[in-house]
């Protein structure tokens, strides 16, 4: 088991090597660079500022104290705003979106298993086709398309529900204040829940017709032992699969989410950086997305092997 | 009497050499039989049509700026006040330069169709060459292969194509290539597993001891036992890379002016949608129900393919 | 005194499919006594599990039961699952066909056990972990305490079965209802669960219903037999009437079509063909194939997989040889090896003075005119996009490339109607034929070409009774027709016997003995084989329950395990899981009888 985990986290290294290599270059590839869109320097004021920065050096030079410093921890200044390093707008923009993203997938997992249990065991039936048709929404409809509807029926109308009037802020984050985070939270995780739900409720019904369940039904078992004790570890198995791609869609919709609610977290970053040629910052985001989705990948392997006694000891 | 007799014999023998019910005659008739999919391929080619003959027989064309006709509702919005009376019709209303949304919105239908269907095409391609690759020649290869695709798929990939977007200046070929190389990972994952599961079958066994070559038993056995899935992966792909193109198209990356798409509008009418909320549903409404039938065909055709107790 | 532990009466179940409804059991009415055993026999699609899966209450969703059931006076059809829940695991028991899947993966043997125990029982923890092991001894599992703690895949095929069978005795069940819990199973593992099973059956009084197709397995433990076909119950009587004075006609037909071991040559059955011919056409010495496998651990050695390990013999023309073994025997790849679908380790294959190895891949392929393989799925080995004539011609269209589109076809025809299939159906598809129809095309694939040899892979296992019967015949007819010479694989040792002239048993990549079909029944010497011969179950009660056992302890050992090809010779045995161990030589007895060294029995 512990052989197996470290073997995982041998393998991933590389592949964040790969990617900071790669991302590195392609960035240095693209034509023009960051103070192209400024107004014309005087050329020994652009020749030290390039200076500065590194950039009259070899790009192979350039990659090599790029990695140098990255080991150290120092992600560079961000080319852009220039009064603050990559690692300072990071550390700023981190929390918030870690605490969207978590916020997200909690509730993504909780819902789309819920949902989707309850498809499977009523199979067929009225609750089994609603579930399955809202998850087809969720699904369909994109984030950016989600967001601006939800966003005028509770934010610009306003909704009266149960007798409590509904309004919520249209965009901000407040410091995380819990009404401007029910909008984005729920946005995020939509599409995540529909696909988890269908996942769920799809893995489930096999299971419940495979032949150890029969087996667990003839030892005379309530239906609920059944299903917590002897299909639920089953069915879960591709959901655990899917944990990886799943938070990485998360991020994906961040981008937007961040942009459409005005919401200071790095995904925001991310784009702007992109748009402006903010190498650095770019690539540094880049790192912290990358690492963190492979760790989850690493976890929802391991976890995996927990769950299924029979990959434990298979290559 | 009996010659007749047996010359009848003989073509009605050969008549009877009856043509045998074969695997996708099956299918097809399970999926006509799908509802929801049958409504859904309608659908969609109604759309198509549109899409395709709709701007010509328009009055306007998909880029005529007219100030005088700025953000006025559709003729037929309930509320009044927003509406412009300034003549001529607009179905689906105009927007902030006051072009007429109708036009656009089939205009921006032929574009992210066109994307849709040309990224599929291309994911198609490198994930077909690349997974029956890897399936067929297994061992080392396989290997080297697949880890190459595991490393690729743990990167959030919208990220390297956003950066390649902004590399290459929003070019518009690029476009297609970026976003079908998105999708091909998966594509490929699908065609190798179908490849590996195929080829471990007796029947390949069979074709080999009845003196076949390896590229016979590719040509002739493989590839079309692996249409199937491949299919249902593609009609599934395409709503994926509508997608794509319009989240690359909200961010500002995708499609630019003066062309447009379904992205580029549901940005345009996200950012309207206070005061003019026809600006955002009508491409957004036709962007869901194009990828609701996707989606559905998509299901029926797996449904139909590989029918299991549902 | 003490009525019938269960009583059906007019059940009847029924499916709706999206083709239809399918009316799997018609108006069944059975009893069943206490401590009897019945059997109940069949062929696919009879209904017989689906009217014991009825009676549980563990038919699928689409499936509806009609009728009456009671267990000890009362109903218990279609009553409501917390009733039916008190039952089922405690008095009334099931066990089923494939122990593998049949056992949740992710909990230990141990705890499925205790689950049932604590269910029924309300056993504290520490009681119910007791008798669990007490159970698990009961059937024979060595070290109970340590395979508590193992999960169902580091289990061996017949140990899983045996935890099933303790998991379903371990309340105390007034029925035990098997359905085909040895088919899944090599011939010797299922002669000892059988035992366990009639053991059991003698000892805790249970009342067993055994389902099977296999009329021998059936003969050896039941008291009452029922024989079913297409949903209904046609015959039913005691074990001597139905075995001896069968009435129905499917009955008598079933019974006949049974290959028996003890009894080869019977009226009507094909038997080979006696041949003159001397000459020599195939002659394998030494063949060895090994497999590269991955160890175990981080830092794993690769070890060798042994399938083939040395195996020498020679075909005569027009001669059958039949190769007998169990899983892992190598029989298979030793089949693929001499056609040259498997490359070889060592050791040489030559056909008619021509060494396969040394020959050019493209001469490799046209060879494969003269020698053809027929596999064991119907269904799996033909091409389901292709029709059936697609099939058939493929072979032709690459081995004789110089003949026309017309002469091809009427080849085709030609070798359809000698396999007994319906010349107009050459534009049809594998999906739309039965199993039997479909191993005729494979047969008509393998002899369009007319080749000098071809190798039947278990091309009859996966085939009911009746159609077997009427496939061997087909085949030894081939071959007597066109005086070709067969190697024949199986793991069913009748069946070999009967149209094999001579045999060849394998062991572990080995051979441990090869004699003709008389001598190597009369005159066994190997205690393998032996082992082997005393497990085939024989269609018939008397002898079979008259039969003595030789039993081989166990289950089948690893093939990775070097000290298993020793389990014979132990007094040669180092006992190293890894280390190079003796080889015992092939002795020969007695002309044409060879025997590998073992110790004396």
């Amino acid at each position: 088991m512990l052989s197996y985990a470290i073997r995982r986290l041998l393998g991933a290294i590389p592949t964040l090597f790969i990617i900071i290599t790669v991302a590195f270059f392609m960035m240095r590839i693209a034509p023009g660079g960051p103070f192209d869109s400024q107004r014309r320097l005087p050329p020994e004021i652009e020749h030290n500022i390039k200076a500065a920065y590194d950039l009259d050096k070899p790009v192979y030079q350039q990659y090599l104290i790029y990695l140098g410093k990255l080991a150290r921890g120092d992600l560079g200044p961000s080319y852009k705003n220039k009064d603050f390093s990559v690692s300072e707008l990071i550390a700023d923009g981190l929390p918030v979106s870690a605490k969207l993203g978590l916020s997200a997938i909690i509730l993504a997992v909780a819902f789309g298993l819920t949902m989707g249990t309850i498809a499977a065991l009523r199979q067929n039936n009225a609750a089994d086709y609603s579930i399955m048709s809202l998850a087809m929404i969720g699904i369909t409809i994109p984030t950016f398309v989600m967001a601006p509807i939800l966003t005028l029926i509770f934010g610009v109308y306003g909704v009266s529900l149960f007798g409590y009037d509904i309004s919520l802020p249209v965009g901000g984050w407040n410091g995380g204040a819990l009404r401007n985070m029910i909008l984005p939270v729920i946005v995020l995780s939509l599409p995540q829940i529909a696909v988890i739900a269908r996942l769920t409720r799809g893995s489930m019904v096999e299971v419940l017709h495979s032949n150890y369940v029969r087996t667990a039904r003839a030892k005379g078992l309530s239906s609920v032992q059944v299903v917590v004790r002897h299909a639920l570890r089953a069915a879960v198995l591709p959901l655990v699969s899917y944990l990886g791609p799943a938070i990485a869609g998360i991020l994906t919709g961040s981008l937007v989410v961040e942009q459409i609610f005005g919401i200071p977290g790095i995904g925001r970053y991310f784009v702007q950086g992109a748009l402006n040629r903010d190498y650095t910052l770019v690539l540094g985001v880049l790192i912290y997305y990358a690492t963190f989705v492979i760790l989850l990948n690493l976890l929802a392997d391991i976890l995996y092997a927990v769950l299924d006694p029979r990959v434990r000891y298979a290559r | 009497m009996s010659l007749t007799a047996d010359r009848t014999a003989e073509l009605v023998g050969r008549a009877l050499d009856l043509k045998g019910r074969s695997l996708w005659e099956d299918a097809r008739r399970r999926l006509f039989r799908n509802r929801a999919a049958v409504v859904s391929i309608v659908t969609l080619g109604a759309i198509a049509l549109a899409a395709v003959f709709g701007p010509f027989l328009l009055a306007y064309p998909y880029d005529y700026i007219d100030y005088s006709v700025v953000s006025c509702a559709p003729d037929w919005w309930p509320d009044p006040s927003v509406l412009c009376n300034a003549g001529g019709t607009h179905w689906f209303g105009t927007d902030s330069v006051g072009r007429d949304l109708l036009v656009r919105t089939l205009y921006g239908a032929r574009v992210s169709l066109a994307v849709g269907l040309i990224a599929t095409l291309v994911s198609l391609v490198i994930g077909v060459t690349y997974g029956a690759t890897a399936g067929y020649l297994g061992g080392r290869i396989d290997e080297l292969l697949m880890r190459f695709v595991d490393v690729l798929y743990s990167i959030p990939y919208i990220f390297l194509v956003i950066i390649l977007m902004v590399i290459f200046n929003r070019n518009f070929f690029l476009l297609f290539v970026a976003i079908g190389a998105v999708e091909w990972l998966t594509m490929a994952r699908i065609v190798r597993g179908q490849t590996l599961s195929i080829k471990q079958k007796e029947f390949i066994e069979a074709a080999r001891a009845s003196g076949v070559n390896d590229f016979g038993i590719i040509a002739r056995h493989i590839i079309p036992n692996v249409f199937g899935p491949v299919i249902v992966y593609v009609t599934l792909t395409v709503p994926a890379s509508i997608l794509a193109e319009s989240f690359l198209s909200f961010l500002g990356l995708g499609i630019q002016e003066p062309l447009t798409s379904w992205g580029v509008l549901i940005s345009e009418g996200a950012n309207q949608m206070e005061t003019a909320p026809w600006m955002l549903i009508f491409p957004a409404l036709f962007m869901a129900i194009t990828l609701f039938c996707f989606n559905f065909i998509g299901d029926g055709l797996r449904d139909a393919l590989d029918p299991k107790d549902r | 005194m003490a009525g019938p532990i269960l009583e059906v009466a007019n059940l009847n179940v029924e499916f709706t499919t999206p083709d239809g409804n399918v009316h799997a059991v018609r108006d069944a009415s059975f009893h069943i006594e206490e401590s009897e055993c019945l059997g109940v026999v069949g062929e696919s699609g009879s209904g017989k599990s689906q009217l014991f899966l009825a009676t549980t209450g563990l038919l699928s969703a689409n499936g509806k039961a009609t009728g009456s059931v009671k267990y000890r006076g009362s109903e218990i059809l279609n009553i409501s699952q917390p009733k039916l829940n008190k039952l089922r695991g405690s008095k009334i028991t099931m066990i089923f066909q494939d122990p593998l899947t049949s056992l949740t993966p992710h909990m230990t043997v141990g705890a499925q056990i205790i689950e049932s125990l604590r269910t029924h029982s309300g056993l504290p923890y520490g009681e119910a972990e007791k008798r669990a092991m007490e159970v698990l001894e009961l059937v024979r599992i060595p070290e109970a305490a340590r395979r508590m703690r193992q999960f169902p895949h580091e289990l061996s095929g017949g140990m899983r079965q045996r935890v099933m069978i303790a998991m379903a005795t371990a309340c105390g069940p007034d029925l035990l209802i098997a359905d085909e819990p040895t088919t899944a199973l090599d011939v010797t593992v299922q002669a000892q669960i059988l035992e366990i099973m009639r053991d059991l059956k003698n000892e805790l009084k249970t009342a067993i219903v055994l389902v099977s197709h296999d009329m021998g397995v059936i003969a050896g433990i039941a008291d009452r037999v029922q024989v079913m076909r297409d949903g209904d119950i046609v015959e039913a009587g005691g074990i001597e009437d139905i075995f001896y004075r069968p009435r129905h006609d499917y009955t008598k037909m079933l019974l006949d079509a049974m290959p028996r071991l003890d009894n080869p040559d019977r009226k009507g059955h094909a038997t080979p063909a006696p041949t003159a011919k001397p000459d020599v056409l195939l002659n394998v010495d030494d063949l060895k194939v090994y497999f590269p496998v991955r160890g175990r651990g981080l830092f794993a050695k690769p070890k060798s997989l042994r399938a083939v390990d040395g195996v020498s013999f020679t075909l005569h023309q027009g001669e059958t040889l039949g190769i007998v073994g169990e899983s892992g025997c190598g029989k298979s790849t030793l089949a693929r090896t001499v056609l040259t679908l498997l490359p070889k380790t060592d050791g040489t294959v030559v056909w008619m003075t021509r060494d396969l190895s040394q020959i050019s891949e493209s001469d490799q392929r046209l060879l494969r005119k003269e020698l053809q393989i027929v596999f064991q799925d119907p269904l799996a080995s033909l091409d389901p996009r292709m029709t059936i004539g697609e099939s058939i011609s493929e072979p032709l269209r690459m081995l004789e490339p110089d003949l026309t589109r017309d002469q091809i076809k009427s080849r085709v025809r030609e070798i359809m109607q000698q396999v007994g299939l319906e010349a107009g159906w050459i534009n049809r598809y594998p999906h739309e034929f039965s199993g039997g129809q479909n191993q005729r095309v494979g047969i008509a694939r393998a002899m369009v070409v007319k080749p000098k040899l071809v190798i039947c892979d278990e091309a009859v296992s996966a085939l009911d009774v009746s159609i077997q019967a009427q496939i061997i015949d087909l085949i030894v007819k081939l071959q007597a027709d066109s005086g070709m010479s067969m190697i024949f694989i199986s793991h069913d040792l009748s069946v070999v016997r009967q149209i094999s002239h001579r045999v060849m048993v394998l062991y572990l990549g080995r051979v441990v003995e090869f004699a003709d079909r008389e001598t190597i029944y009369k005159d066994a010497r190997h205690p393998y084989t032996r082992a082997l011969i005393s497990a085939v179950p024989i269609p018939d009660p008397k002898a079979e329950r008259a039969k003595q056992r030789v039993r081989l302890s166990g289950d089948l050992p690893s093939p990775l395990d070097t000290r298993a090809q020793l389990s014979f010779l132990k007094s040669k045995l180092i006992d190293d899981f890894d280390a190079e161990q003796y080889r015992p030589k092939l002795i020969e007895v007695a002309p044409g009888h060879l025997v590998a060294e073992h110790d004396p029995v």
